[in-house]
């Protein structure tokens, strides 16, 4: 079977899947639930300096198989209340991500310190809510900024720090070298994109919010982009995020650049249970492929794409291999057989 | 999906208890719940208490300021519902106890009406402040079930807990199931009393929930979510956690115990 255990910044995964940040996460028994059905790990609420209730209903407008616009609002017990429910987790021996959200580089530090000291074994900066005044994309939406904040969480933790960044910006791979350069042991990428829906006969959002963020399958080729990008960009680890609901998909992120994978409106298309099936779906796919591990898929799309003029030798290459003579257009680290 | 649908009656039914009915087509089982969104308010979690055909009905009780507001809605409003959601009673029990308190008697109601229609029996311990807020008495009586009232100020049947009533249903005749939707105190002394005959407990439970489809956690308790793994539950999964009847999380997740302050997070 395919290796899916992968190395990410220093945290051993037992595969690649994590649940994303939001979901669930609010009670340490939900994360428990998650680990217990196989995810590789699970990634908390963003959890602030105080308690933070969010917005009104509706928070959540269902687009079927598209995905989901949500603007739950950052609802979290704060970081006072909060270790007890990592505590549970960490007992029952579960792979946990804090990730946390401030107003800005110095409330950031204070959060990562105290987050450090629940136990996680890595903390998610969340950089990237689209739907927070003061919060989230409106800290962390420039790369100095996101530079500076990354700077301070690194300075004071000695945990890996994960930026998790925006795609709503024109260079969001610009973000995630300022991450880099800031520090940071790996880059999320990407969170919900800024959306909304409105009722004709109501004539207004639908959302209490107004503005929320799509998830979901309808954002998987703008998560792949962004990966893509970001990839041929930073030399640190990317954690893929976006409309993953099957191992195909997130094997596309992980040929586009991502190390790892966050899993996150699946859930609510197919339950928890989503993880009972993804990492042996996963492995299973990497066997059809003649892949052996995961971590050799790492950036694997960029390689073929890398050798010049393969476009034009496409039918030369594909001749070439149908006879198993060598076309010079081989990957660097070909999948074997 | 969230459809936009206009208010078509609205009944009075205690003096703190509104049933609004609206035209909701998709079909509904008995326990199911819709989300209720008031433009420009807020939306909230409700059991369907009328679910046959396509004009379909809630049952509100006057808590908080959104459900104040959900009752002083005109016929004619749009409100917008979305749903229905969750899972539904087994219909099964030849022999039925249901124990409501105050407004637990929406969910109830049509449940206990379906096991009459597939020829089960029904005897009802139903339970309020005061006579005049006793919900749908009349509508298990019209439904053939047998009805024991009580009242914590005793204007009417047993003064004090309906658990009393139930109890002493419990030794007197024989029940295949009871169902019971109430407070959480109220509910575990239904659970101690049915488990003594070993009569198995169904409970309809209720959470600070918002996105209502397994997303968000609010609604957690212990491994489950209200929202898609209930609201309907065998007291054997829920009664037995530790938070039952002790603490339920906030809009914020905090746990919010019951003998704490519960001011809400902002």
């Amino acid at each position: 079977m395919g290796d899916l255990r992968v190395n990410l910044a220093g945290i051993p995964l037992r595969n690649p899947f994590l649940l994303a940040s939001g979901i669930w996460g609010e009670s340490g028994e939900s994360l428990v639930s998650a680990w217990r059905h196989g995810a590789g790990g699970v990634v908390t609420k963003s959890i602030g300096a105080a308690p933070r209730a969010g917005y009104p209903n509706p928070t959540v407008e269902s687009l079927d198989r598209w995905g989901f616009l949500n603007a739950m609002g950052l609802p979290n017990p704060g970081i006072d209340e909060y270790p007890r429910e990592i505590e549970i987790a960490r007992a029952a021996g579960v792979t946990v991500i804090g990730s946390i959200f401030a107003h800005d580089a110095r409330e950031f530090a204070d959060l990562g310190r105290r987050m450090a000291a629940t136990g996680v074994q890595a903390i998610e900066l969340n950089l990237s809510c689209p739907h927070a005044e003061g919060l989230g994309a409106e800290v962390g939406g420039t790369p100095a900024a996101v530079e500076e904040i990354t700077r301070a969480v690194v300075s004071v933790v000695r945990v890996p720090v994960i930026a998790k960044i925006t795609p709503n910006t024109s260079d969001p791979a610009g973000l995630a070298v300022a991450a880099e350069r800031g520090g940071a042991a790996a880059v999320s990428a990407i969170n919900t994109l800024r959306a909304m829906s409105i009722d004709v006969r109501l004539r207004r959002p639908t959302l209490a919010h107004r503005l929320g963020g799509l998830s979901g399958p309808a954002i998987k080729p703008v998560g792949l982009a962004c990966v893509w990008q970001v990839f041929e960009k930073v030399k640190i680890p990317i954690l893929g995020v976006g409309g993953i609901m099957t191992a195909e998909d997130a094997l596309q992120y992980v040929m586009a650049g991502a190390r790892a994978v966050q899993v996150g409106t699946a859930v609510a298309f197919d339950g928890i249970e989503v993880f009972d099936r993804l990492a042996p779906d996963l492995s299973a796919l990497l066997d059809e492929l003649g892949i052996e591990t995961l971590e050799e898929a790492v950036g694997l799309a960029h390689e073929l794409q890398s050798v010049p003029n393969s476009r034009h030798r496409g039918p030369d290459v594909l001749e070439a291999a149908r006879r198993g003579a060598p076309t010079g257009n081989e990957p660097r680290r070909a999948p074997r057989t | 999906m969230r459809t936009t649908c206009r208010i078509v009656e609205r009944v009075a039914e205690t003096p703190s208890t509104v049933t609004l009915r609206f035209r909701y087509e998709p079909a509904a089982a008995p326990g199911q719940f819709i989300m209720l969104w008031i433009p420009g308010d807020d939306e909230l979690p409700m059991s369907l208490s009328y679910l046959d055909g396509s004009v379909k009905g809630v049952t509100v009780k006057a808590m908080g300021s959104t459900s104040r507001h959900i009752q002083s809605i005109p016929e004619g409003a749009w409100v917008g519902v979305c749903g229905p959601y969750g899972n539904a009673f087994d219909l099964s029990p030849r022999r039925l106890l249901v124990v409501a308190g105050g407004s637990g008697a929406a969910v109830l109601a049509p449940a206990a009406e379906a096991v009459r229609h597939r020829g089960g029996t029904v005897t009802v311990a139903l339970g309020a402040t005061t006579s005049t807020e006793l919900l749908f008495a009349e509508r298990f009586r019209a439904m053939g079930a047998s009805v024991h009232l009580a009242t914590d100020d005793g204007t009417i049947g047993h003064p004090g807990f309906v658990t009393a009533v139930a109890g002493s249903l419990l030794e007197s005749h024989s029940f295949d199931a009871v169902w019971t939707c109430g407070p959480e105190v109220m509910m575990r002394k239904v659970v101690d009393a049915a488990n003594l005959r070993e009569v198995p407990t169904v409970l309809a439970m209720e959470r600070h929930m918002k996105c209502a489809i397994g997303l968000c956690d609010a609604c957690a308790i212990g491994p489950y979510h209200v929202c898609v793994d209930g609201p309907v539950f065998p007291a054997a999964k829920v009664a037995t956690l530790p938070e039952f009847g002790t603490f339920q999380r906030d809009a914020s997740g905090r746990r919010i115990y019951r003998e704490r302050a519960s001011a809400p997070a902002r």
